[in-house]
């Protein structure tokens, strides 16, 4: 029994039971942490605009030993579906937070092994800063651990992660971490779907070496009443690149949280991402950018199309220290509202200490063009269609920042597969 | 009624800064199949307003009058409809569309008219094949089909993607909108010349301008002026020349 038992209270207590029999001393320290912050609400600065408060009232479960391969595989296939070159890529499938064997296609060329025989927590995250970061320390079984070696260009590698749950939420917390060797490539996608009620809350650590390049696409298209609260480190060296978006289509509340850290000079970092939501969801992309060498450059364009009673939120702060002089920095966040009742949140935010650097920032929130509309409908476009196609547009354009070619088509197709003719109105 | 496109006692108003503006007091005007009619008139007269009130812009609030196309109630149909029925407008300033690739545009425009017109879709092959064909015969760089519509054109590329449009959607009636503002004598040249290549007993156009030198190439068989909301003196070709010559003032007067 340890100590922290008695002041869990609020969303912490649906931890509780998990919590109080961890063992080793970095989970220990990390429920420690929560136990004192508990669970973020809007009292913490960076979770402002996103409330826990969808996390409910029922204790989130460990995941079951067995889960049902059918269920698992058809899900799996049902994600990949929309663009058939996923399918036969290399990849490491996760079911409820623990390696799946008989779903992954392991690549070669690369160093692979799993946290659940290798538990490694990393040097970037901060679990007496985020607390969910902390929930993962505390609770984290597995997670793919994935080396690239020096000079080698490893191709792709989709890292799947699926939630089979029912009506009783359960949660799962793998721990990942991605090292891009000097010199190396690696093109990651990572894909996020599921069924029932469950929070997925990983933690990625990625280091990008010297000269190294990583890009990375994440797909969120999780299950209508899934939470997904993710956190990501990316640490990136001299010449590094470090090139993400992600694509977030729900669940019921998603985060994508981003700490990138241009470390060495002419390191370049991109956190991209367009969100297309709609009845409840709550769509947060957040990011801090830290310039922490000279001449570096980091570019983030965000596109957000929200439906209904959908709220985005966006919170981008660009740290520029007082050694990162020609740091070149752009940000941009850009929202799209169909409904009277759409929100987008947006804070940018621009912190900078030197004083020979070029950064910008935007940000604009709009309706539909009527002029547009009118445009096209005038060419003969039933209005239904000539919406579809204005969103489909304003998207396109920050999914056209994906350079990897498979990995773009499959943003478009999953975009597709899940919109098509639902451009209207709610 | 059996006239081509009838205009009667049009009467069309906009909400500006919450008031009510009428920009149309009156329109008449009968255009017969087979025609390139013209309107010219001053800046603020209602040209435009016209052309927006025939193609089904919302923000003109139609408070009296009527127009028919073919017989049918044009005002009570949405702008689809009247582009499937076969009324086309050429933009006075054509709309950007960023992230939209021109050439999927014009398939899908293409397309959904023929759907609406029961005719079978066309493959993209088909299509583009016609579409390269179309773009050469008015002087587009190829480059045109594959950027977003109308994204860094040049004013004069903007015109000749109207143009373009408009060969490809196969009007029986053209409205266009200054088509010829802002291009040189090359550029007036193919546009009329692909104006032209639509002519035909079934195909009607009405021509705004404020330029005799359009009507060089474009041969109209009647001229329309148009001041505050009406048509206030129509003729043959030669009042284009008057015009051109003598400016507005001395009409305006007369009707005064």
């Amino acid at each position: 029994m340890n100590a922290f038992s008695n002041s869990m209270s609020g969303p912490l207590a649906l931890f509780a039971n998990r919590l109080n029999t961890l063992a080793g001393a970095e989970r220990q320290a990390a429920a420690g942490a929560l136990a004192r912050t508990g669970l973020p609400d809007r009292k913490f600065e960076a979770w402002k605009y996103t409330a826990l408060r969808a996390l409910g009232k029922q204790d989130y479960a460990a995941p079951p030993a067995q889960v049902d391969a059918g269920t698992a595989r058809a899900l799996l296939d049902g994600v990949l579906q929309p663009h058939p070159a996923m399918a036969t890529l290399p990849r490491v499938v996760f079911v409820n937070g623990r390696h799946a064997p008989a779903l992954s296609i392991l690549p070669d060329g690369v160093d692979l092994s799993f946290f659940a025989h290798d538990p490694r927590f990393g040097l970037q995250a901060a679990p007496d800063r985020d607390p969910l970061v902390a929930l993962n320390t505390a609770l984290a079984e597995d997670g793919l651990l994935l080396r690239v070696p020096a000079g080698v260009d490893a191709g792709h590698v989709l890292l799947v992660s699926l939630g089979v749950a029912g009506v009783a939420p359960l949660s799962f917390h793998p721990r990942h971490a991605v090292v891009v060797e000097k010199d190396a490539r690696l093109r990651l996608v990572c894909v996020q779907a599921g069924q029932g009620a469950y929070l997925h809350n990983p933690v990625m650590d990625i280091r990008v070496e010297d000269g190294a390049t990583l890009e990375h696409v994440t797909v969120q298209a999780e299950a209508a009443q899934a939470i997904s609260l993710g956190t990501l480190y990316a640490h990136v060296g001299h010449q590094g690149v470090y090139d993400s978006f992600v694509l977030g289509l729900g669940g019921q509340l998603v985060r994508h949280e981003v700490h990138a850290r241009l470390a060495a000079t002419r390191a370049v970092v991109h956190v991209n991402g367009a969100q297309r939501l709609g009845g409840q969801q709550v769509g947060d992309i957040t990011s801090v950018i830290t310039h922490a060498a000279s001449d570096c450059t980091s570019r983030q364009t965000v596109r957000n199309v929200l439906d209904g009673h959908a709220r985005g939120v966006f919170q981008g702060k660009v740290l520029v220290e007082r050694i990162a002089q020609k740091t070149d920095g752009y940000q941009m966040n850009q929202a799209l509202l169909l409904s009277p009742d759409a929100e987008i949140d947006a804070k940018p935010e621009l912190e900078i200490y030197a004083d020979d650097v070029r950064c910008s920032h935007g940000a604009t929130v709009g309706a539909l063009d009527d002029d547009q509309l009118f445009y096209l409908r005038s060419r003969g476009i039933p209005e239904q269609e000539a919406r579809q196609i204005l969103i489909d547009a304003f998207l396109d354009e920050a999914i056209a920042l994906v350079a990897d070619a498979t990995a773009q088509t499959f943003c478009r197709a999953v975009l597709a597969a899940r919109f098509a003719g639902k451009g209207e109105l709610s | 009624m059996s006239q081509f496109l009838e205009i009667s006692g049009l009467c069309a108003q906009i909400d500006a800064d919450g008031q009510d503006k009428q920009i149309l007091r009156g329109v008449d005007l009968s255009i017969p199949p087979g025609e390139v009619h013209v309107i010219m008139g001053p800046n603020g007269s209602g040209k435009s307003t016209l052309s927006y009130v025939l193609a089904g812009r919302e923000e003109y609030v139609v408070t009296a009058g009527s127009a028919t196309f073919h017989g049918q109630d044009l005002l009570a149909m949405e702008p689809e409809e009247r582009a499937a029925a076969g009324l086309f407008l050429a933009f006075q300033s054509p709309i950007e569309l960023p992230g939209v690739n021109n050439a999927n545009f014009l398939r899908t425009a293409v397309n959904a008219v023929r759907r609406a017109r029961g005719q079978e879709e066309l493959d993209a092959v088909a299509f583009l094949k016609m579409a390269r064909e179309a773009a050469k015969a008015l002087s587009m760089a190829p480059d045109m089909l594959k950027r977003n519509v109308n994204v860094g054109f040049s004013g004069g590329e903007k015109k000749r993607n109207e143009v373009l449009q408009m060969t490809l959607l196969q009007p029986t009636f053209a409205i266009l909108d200054e088509t010829d503002s802002g291009l040189d004598v090359d550029a007036l040249r193919i546009v009329a010349e692909g104006v032209n290549r639509l002519r035909a007993p079934t195909f009607s156009a009405l021509v705004i301008t404020h330029h005799q030198k359009l009507l060089d190439y474009l041969v109209p068989d009647r001229i329309h002026v148009m001041a505050r909301g009406r048509i206030i003196l129509s003729g043959g070709p030669e009042l284009a020349r008057q015009i051109d010559q003598e400016g507005y003032t001395k009409f305006l007067a007369e009707v005064a």
